[in-house]
């Protein structure tokens, strides 16, 4: 169970691609910085095909600074930086996409 | 080479709050601004996700660019920007942004870069 991070915007990075690629089975994916425009509906994730049991997670400082709360797809769970840490342990890796 | 009359093209290209260069852009526009010379704004790529609305930016403890981008006009910066693709790519309409901007096709998008001295890039 590996919590994947992706800190880029999927639009002018290859990062989300690159975790996409790796993610695995239960695994989780959680969006920071400017990662978080990954989680807007219009532009779309594009998250399928995921494998089965991943989680999507964004932060919500992050997601409230750049005016995204009314642009996130509904499969995205907001989470805010105690969850992160709550999350961090409940998994027993974590890898960072930068 | 033909006397061009002095004048800036700033063209931003980053989303806020990622880095520093949105803020770095709009410091550079203001004091050209202030010492008058004609300047432009051109938002491109994930630069058009700065004139989104509703940025609350206490929770990053960082200043909402929101609140400073809209005094551009005040400035005497009028000439403002955007790629009409970059907001087709990302699902934003043009008229629900903090500041009015001109979207713009590529062919206008390239004559901006011909018809401007300096070009500035954030």
């Amino acid at each position: 169970m590996i919590l994947h991070t992706v800190n880029k915007s999927p639009l002018t990075s290859s990062c989300l691609n690159n975790c996409l690629r790796a993610i695995g089975d239960n695994d989780g994916l959680l969006l920071i910085e400017d990662g978080v425009y990954g989680a807007d509906k219009h532009q779309g994730l594009k998250l399928k095909p995921l494998p089965s049991g991943i989680t999507v997670y964004a932060l919500k400082a992050d997601v409230e600074a750049r005016g995204l709360m009314g642009r996130l797809s509904e499969d995205v769970r907001v989470i805010d930086d105690q969850e992160f840490v709550d999350l961090v342990v409940s998994h027993n890796a974590s890898q960072s996409w930068y | 080479m033909t006397d061009k009359k002095q004048s800036i093209l700033a063209v931003l290209t980053k989303p806020p709050y990622g880095g520093t260069t949105a803020k770095e852009a709009l410091d550079a526009v203001l004091t050209a601004a202030a010492f008058e010379v004609p300047v432009s704004v051109l938002f491109m790529d994930d630069a058009v996700f700065q004139l989104l609305p509703e940025q609350k930016t206490e929770g990053i403890e960082v200043k909402c660019l929101a609140t400073t981008l809209p005094v551009l006009p005040m400035y005497d910066v009028e000439h403002i920007y955007v790629d009409r693709k970059a907001l087709v790519d990302r699902g934003i309409d043009a008229e629900q942004l903090i500041l009015s901007v001109q979207p713009v096709e590529t062919d206008t998008l390239r004559s901006l870069f011909q018809n401007h001295s300096r070009i500035l890039s954030f």
